[in-house]
């Protein structure tokens, strides 16, 4: 139970966080993005401001800690290696980003807008999701990849 | 730069920070939406109530700022096709590299998370560089 409402908590956060810094505005995200155009740095701030908090209280607390405060495992990796699947699946990422100026953290925050726009987003990302994890289980070819030849069991 | 608002953008990410900070520290999860999101469609054990309250409490956040008269900005247009296109890629890029904004640009990144660090210069020097196309073809 507690986990569920740290989740909503946390969850609301983070969606004005969204929202007050304007994250949600595709428009300000493309201004970021265009370095070479009329450059808007704002949402560097919005980075800086996250980690700001999160470093700290990540290195000077969580770590120290075997487990979470409800007894839970921390979820965090620990894998170290750069596979060609990180850096492929960021360069898409980074395509489509730059293609309409979502990510997934503003188009969620922004559903309740009741905008099309933002339905047909996270509507084709839900079904990226989807082609992406028949792909990683080797279940499905992507254009120009093929099949995924290691199966793992994402 | 008359568009820079750096108060309001330090401000909105010192609340992504304490957010990503609050669920970690209380459950051990991690605040990267497109894996909070993906999951929901691959419902495992003790994995589906957590991120739907947390998708939950995303969405209402809206409802709780409008009182205070913070609304959500007019969307530019722009054509479906293009919404479509950049949803999949967004989808298929977001799980093939394991995160997005969130889950590489700050927990990754504040965790010092070599993958992270490299995903998070990835994502953005493509996103800078197909704006930068975009801008040389007049279509942005």
């Amino acid at each position: 139970m507690l986990k569920v409402i740290i989740a909503l908590i946390a969850g609301i956060l983070f969606g004005a966080g969204m929202i007050i810094s304007d994250m949600v505005s595709p428009a300000k995200v493309l201004g970021f993005l265009n370095i070479s155009g009329n450059w808007d740095p704002s949402l560097a701030f919005v980075m800086g401001g996250a980690l700001a908090v999160f470093t700290p209280v990540y290195h000077l607390i969580i770590k120290k800690r075997s487990h979470a405060i409800n007894g839970e495992k921390f979820s965090y990796t620990s894998k170290t290696e750069i596979d060609p699947t990180l850096i492929a699946g960021a360069a898409i990422f980074g395509a489509g980003w730059g293609v309409a100026g979502f990510c997934p953290g503003p188009a969620v925050a922004s559903i309740g807008g009741g905008s099309t726009t933002v339905f047909i987003f996270i509507l084709s990302m839900l079904t990226g999701i989807v082609i992406a994890k028949h792909y990683l289980q080797g279940r499905l070819p992507l254009p120009l990849i093929g099949r995924r030849k290691k199966t793992c069991s994402l | 730069m008359e568009n820079f608002t750096p108060w309001s953008a330090l401000a909105g990410g010192a609340l992504l920070g304490l957010s990503a900070s609050l669920l970690m520290l209380f459950t051990g999860k991690i605040a990267g939406i497109s894996g909070i999101i993906g999951g929901l469609l691959n419902p495992q054990k003790g994995e589906f109530k957590w991120r739907l309250a947390f998708t939950v409490g995303m969405v209402i956040s809206l409802f709780i700022l409008i009182p205070f008269a913070i609304e959500l900005p007019a969307l530019i247009k722009q054509p479906v096709v293009q919404i479509i296109i950049a949803g999949l890629l967004v989808g298929i890029g977001t799980r093939l590299g394991n995160g997005c904004t969130s889950g590489h640009g700050i927990i990754g990144l504040g965790r010092f998370s070599k993958r992270s660090l490299v995903a998070t210069s990835v994502f953005m020097s493509v996103a800078a560089f197909v704006v930068f196309i975009r801008q040389q073809f007049g279509i942005l």
